[in-house]
C-alpha cells in the first residue's frame, strides 16, 4: 500500500480503541481455490456431457463415465461450491463480528486440509475407490479427514462469534450456524461404514435404511451445502452490491427456521414409490411442497432487497449475476416441490428432468451467486479496479444462455423419456419395448446440453482470464488493513452519541470517528456489517500502528 | 408470533446469544431425520423380510463391489416401481425384503439404461460378456462405455474372507464355513460360469477374469423371489400394486 507509516489517532486515545485486522489473504486463497476448481469440475461435466452421445469419448478405464460421474459432482459441489462458500464465510463472518478469525493457524488448516481432501477424491474416484453413495462417494479415510477439517472450521467459526464485537449476529451467520451444524451432522450419520481394506468398507445400514439414511444426507447436501451457505452469502454481498438494506428482517426469520426445519424431512422424495414405506415418501413429499414458501420467502427477501435499486443492474454485473441467481433459485425451488409430488414423480423420476433440475440451481443458482461474488470481491481483496467489465459482462450473457441451453435440452428429454417408458399402444403393449428406442431418441438433446455447457464453461474461462489479469495488475503486497474499535462493546443505547470508532479507511493522515460504523440499525436489516461502504478500490489506506507497536 | 419476531423482540434477544442460538438450530434440524428414520431402524426388517432372499456368494459379493467400483449405479437403477409399464418392462416390483442384505443399496436415481433390478437370468452369460466388452456388439446404438478390462484384469478374491467376515458384523448370517472357504467357494462358482461361457461359444479361461464375478452378481439380481412361494400376503402386495398403474395411466 502507498503508506504504511504510523500516524496517530486524533481525538481518541489509544487505550479506548483495540486496532485488529481482517485476514484477507485466507479469502483469497479460497477464492483462487473456488476458480481453478470450478473450472475442473466443469471440465471433468463436459466430457460426461460428450461421453453420452459419443461413447468414444470413454477414455479407458479410469475415464469411463462411471468413475468420473462421482469426480464430477464431488469437484463442483464440495470444492466449487465448497471453497466459494468458505471465502463467502471467512470474508463476511470478519466483518459481521468486527473482528479478524479466531486463528489463522486453523483457517490455514482448513484451507490445505480441504484442497488435500479435494486432490485425493480427484484421484481415489478415477481409480474406482467408491462408496457409490451420491455425494458421499469418498471412501473411510477421505471421510474421516472431512470431518476433522470441518471441526477446526466449526471450532475457528464458533470462537470468532464468541469473541466477536457486535451484539447481534446478522441473518448471514445464522445460515453459517445451520450449515456448519447440519452438514457435521448429516456427514457422520450417513458415512458411518465398517472398513474391510484400505480404501473400501460397508456401510452399517442396508436396504431400506441405508436408501433412507442416504437421501437424508443426499437432499440435506443439498440443502445445507447448496443452499444455507449461499442465502449466507446473498445477504451479506447482495445488499453491499445493491447498497440498499435487506428487504424484511421479519421475513429472514420466518424462513430461517421453517427453511432449516422443513428441509430435513424432504429426503424421502427420492425414493418415491421404491421400497421404503410408503409413509416416508408421503412425508418427503408433503414437506417438500410447504418447502416452496421458505425457499421463496429467501427470494424475495433476495429480490425486493433490489427495490428502488433495480437500474443498478445496468451497470453492474455483480447485481446481473445475483439476479439471476436468485431468479434461478426462485425457478428450482418451484420446481424441486413440483417433482417430489407423486404422480409428476411417477413421470420424471430417473430421467434427465432431474439432471436439468440440478443444473438450473447449480449453475444458475450456485454459479451466479458465486460469480457475483467473485466479481464483487476481486477488487476489494486485490485493491485493484477489475481488469475488465466488458469481459464480465460478455460472461454473464454465455453463462445465461448456457444454462437455459442446457436446462431446456434435460426438460426435453426428460419429458421425452418419461412419457415413451410409460406409453402403451392399442393393443394394450409397451409402445417402445426396446429400452434403446428410449436412448436414441433423446441423443440430440444429449448434445444440445454438450453445447449449453460448453458456453457456461466458456464464461468460466472468461472469469479466469479476468482474475487472472486483475492480480497481475495488483499492488506487490497486500497487508491487512488495520481496524479499529472501540475497546468497549457499543450497544444500541450508545450509538449516535459520538462512539469513540475509527475508520481506517479514511484519506490521509485523519481517521475521523464514525458513528456509522459502531451503528447497529435496529429498524432494517442493514447490510450487516460495519464495513466502509465508500471505500472504493484505489481509495488510499492508512496503516495504523498494530497494538504492539509504541 | 409479533412478539418474537418484531424488532426488538425475542428474536433480536436470541441474535445476541450464539449458543442458544446453534443449540435451538441443532433441535430444529435434528427432528425431521429422528421421525423419518428411527421408527425404521426399530422395526428392522423382521415384517419385510423374505424367507427366499439369501445373502450375496463370495463371487457375487465380488462382483457387486466391481459394480459399485464401475459406477454402473450412475446410469442403472435397480428398482422397479409398481407401475403397469414397468412390469411390463422390468418385472415384478421391488421388495423391501429383497434389499435386506444390500449394503449398501443400490436403487439408483437415474435411468440413463435401463433398470437392472430383474436383469437375473434374463440374458445368457455370454451376452453379458460380449455386451461388457463392447455393448454396441449385443444393443446395437447403445451409448454405454465398452468395459474389455474387465475380461483381461483378474478379480480379487483374496479379500473376501475379511469382506464376509465384516458383513457378518453386521448381521449378514454367513456360516464359519462360507467366511474360511470364501475364496474356494468363489473360485468354485467362478469356474462354473467360466465352463458355461465357453459352452456358450465365448472365450475360454475367464473364471479368474473380474468377468466373471460381474455376471455372478448380474445373474442374481432379482431372482430370489422367484422361489417365493405365493402367500396371501404378497398377493395382496401384488395388488395394491396394481391400483398405481391404473390410477397412472388414467393421467
Amino acid at each position: 500500500m502507498s503508506s504504511s507509516t504510523a500516524t496517530e489517532v486524533p481525538q481518541v486515545h489509544k487505550d479506548d480503541v483495540e486496532v485488529f485486522s481482517y485476514d484477507e489473504q485466507i479469502t483469497r486463497l479460497f477464492v483462487l481455490a473456488t476458480v481453478i476448481w470450478g473450472v475442473i469440475g466443469m471440465l471433468v461435466g463436459l466430457l460426461l456431457a460428450l461421453q453420452l452421445p459419443f461413447p468414444e469419448a470413454n477414455l479407458g478405464e479410469y475415464l469411463s463415465f462411471g468413475r468420473l460421474r462421482p469426480l464430477h459432482t464431488n469437484a463442483v459441489i464440495f470444492a466449487f461450491a465448497g471453497n466459494a462458500i468458505f471465502a463467502a464465510v471467512y470474508y463476511s463472518t470478519q466483518r459481521l463480528c468486527k473482528t479478524r478469525m479466531y486463528s489463522d493457524w486453523m483457517s490455514r488448516f482448513h484451507f490445505w486440509g480441504w484442497q488435500a481432501i479435494i486432490v485425493s477424491a480427484a484421484i481415489t474416484l478415477p481409480l474406482g475407490y467408491t462408496t457409490s453413495k451420491e455425494y458421499a462417494e469418498l471412501e473411510w479415510p477421505i471421510s474421516i479427514a472431512i470431518a476433522v477439517v470441518w471441526i477446526v472450521f466449526a471450532i475457528n467459526f464458533f470462537a470468532t462469534l464468541k469473541y466477536r464485537r457486535v451484539k447481534h449476529m446478522y441473518v448471514a451467520l445464522w445460515f453459517y450456524i445451520a450449515t456448519i451444524i447440519t452438514v457435521a451432522v448429516l456427514h457422520v450419520g450417513n458415512n458411518l461404514a465398517i472398513p474391510v481394506g484400505a480404501l473400501e468398507s460397508y456401510p452399517i445400514y442396508a436396504g431400506v435404511q441405508d436408501a433412507m439414511v442416504q437421501w437424508w444426507y443426499g437432499h440435506n447436501a443439498v440443502a445445507f451445502f447448496l443452499t444455507t451457505p449461499f442465502l449466507g452469502l446473498m445477504y451479506y454481498f447482495l445488499p453491499k452490491a445493491a447498497e440498499r438494506p435487506v428487504f424484511s428482517y421479519r421475513l429472514s426469520i420466518v424462513h430461517f427456521w421453517s427453511l432449516i426445519f422443513i428441509y430435513i424431512w424432504a429426503g424421502p422424495h427420492h425414493l418415491i414409490y421404491t421400497a421404503v414405506p410408503e409413509w416416508a415418501a408421503t412425508l418427503g413429499m408433503i414437506f417438500s411442497v410447504m418447502l416452496w414458501m421458505p425457499s421463496w420467502g429467501g427470494m424475495i427477501n433476495g429480490l425486493f432487497t433490489l427495490r428502488g435499486a433495480w437500474h443498478k443492474l445496468r451497470d453492474s454485473v455483480v447485481l446481473k449475476m445475483f439476479v439471476v441467481g436468485i431468479t434461478f433459485y426462485g425457478m428450482a425451488t418451484f420446481e424441486g416441490p413440483a417433482l417430489s409430488v407423486k404422480s409428476v414423480n411417477a413421470l420424471t423420476h430417473y430421467t434427465d428432468w432431474t439432471i436439468g433440475h440440478v443444473h438450473s440451481a447449480a449453475l444458475g443458482w450456485n454459479g451466479f451467486m458465486i460469480f457475483g461474488m467473485i466479481y464483487w470481491l476481486l477488487p476489494r481483496l486485490w485493491r485493484t479496479p477489475l481488469w475488465s467489465d466488458k469481459l464480465a459482462n460478455a460472461h454473464f450473457w454465455v453463462g445465461t444462455l448456457g444454462i437455459l441451453i442446457y436446462v431446456i435440452a434435460m426438460y426435453v428429454s426428460g419429458v421425452t423419456q418419461g412419457l415413451m417408458w410409460r406409453a402403451f399402444d392399442e393393443a394394450g403393449r409397451l409402445m417402445y419395448p426396446d429400452f434403446m428406442e428410449t436412448v436414441v431418441q433423446v441423443i440430440p438433446m444429449y448434445w444440445a446440453r454438450f453445447i449449453g455447457g460448453a458456453l457456461y464453461l466458456a464464461g468460466t474461462l472468461m472469469l479466469v482470464v479476468n482474475v487472472i489479469m486483475t492480480i497481475r495488475n495488483a499492488p506487490a503486497t497486500l497487508p491487512d488493513a488495520a481496524q479499529v474499535s472501540a475497546r468497549k462493546p457499543v450497544s444500541l443505547e450508545a450509538s449516535g452519541d459520538g462512539a469513540a470508532v475509527a475508520t481506517a479507511g479514511g484519506d490521509g493522515a485523519t481517521p475521523s470517528p464514525s458513528v456509522e460504523e459502531a451503528k447497529e440499525s435496529s429498524t432494517t436489516q442493514d447490510d450487516g456489517d460495519d464495513d466502509d461502504d465508500d471505500a472504493r478500490p484505489g481509495t488510499k489506506r492508512v496503516q495504523l500502528p498494530s497494538p504492539g507497536d509504541s | 408470533m409479533s412478539r418474537f419476531i418484531k424488532k426488538d423482540g425475542m428474536h433480536r434477544s436470541l441474535e445476541g446469544w450464539p449458543l442458544v442460538f446453534t443449540v435451538l438450530t441443532t433441535v430444529a434440524i435434528l427432528v425431521g431425520g429422528l421421525v423419518q428414520i428411527v421408527p425404521l431402524m426399530l422395526a428392522g426388517d423382521a415384517e419385510t423380510r423374505i424367507d427366499t432372499v439369501e445373502p450375496f456368494t463370495p463371487l457375487e459379493l465380488a462382483g457387486r463391489d466391481l459394480y459399485i467400483a464401475e459406477g454402473c449405479v450412475g446410469c442403472h437403477s435397480q428398482a422397479v416401481r409398481p407401475f403397469r409399464h414397468e412390469l411390463e418392462r422390468y418385472g415384478e416390483y421391488q421388495k423391501a425384503g429383497e434389499t435386506v442384505y444390500e449394503r449398501p443399496f443400490l436403487w439408483g436415481s437415474k435411468r440413463t439404461g435401463p433398470d437392472l433390478a430383474r436383469v437375473g437370468g434374463k440374458y445368457p452369460h455370454l451376452w453379458h460378456v460380449r455386451h461388457m466388452e463392447d455393448p454396441t456388439s449385443t444393443s446395437p446404438g447403445s451409448i454405454m462405455p465398452p468395459y474389455p478390462w474387465m475380461l483381461e484384469k483378474d478379480a480379487n478374491l483374496d479379500v473376501l474372507p475379511r469382506k464376509l467376515r465384516a458383513l457378518r458384523s453386521l448381521g449378514t448370517p454367513y456360516t464359519d464355513d462360507e467366511v474360511e472357504n470364501a475364496v474356494q467357494i468363489a473360485q468354485q462358482q467362478a469356474e462354473e460360469i467360466a465352463r458355461e461361457i465357453e459352452q456358450q461359444g465365448g472365450p475360454a479361461n475367464l473364471e479368474s477374469k473380474q468377468i466373471v464375478a460381474l455376471v455372478a452378481y448380474l445373474q442374481r439380481l432379482g431372482t430370489d423371489i422367484d422361489q417365493a412361494p405365493e402367500t396371501a400376503e404378497q398377493e395382496h402386495d401384488a395388488g395394491s400394486a396394481m391400483e398405481e398403474p391404473t390410477a397412472e395411466a388414467r393421467d
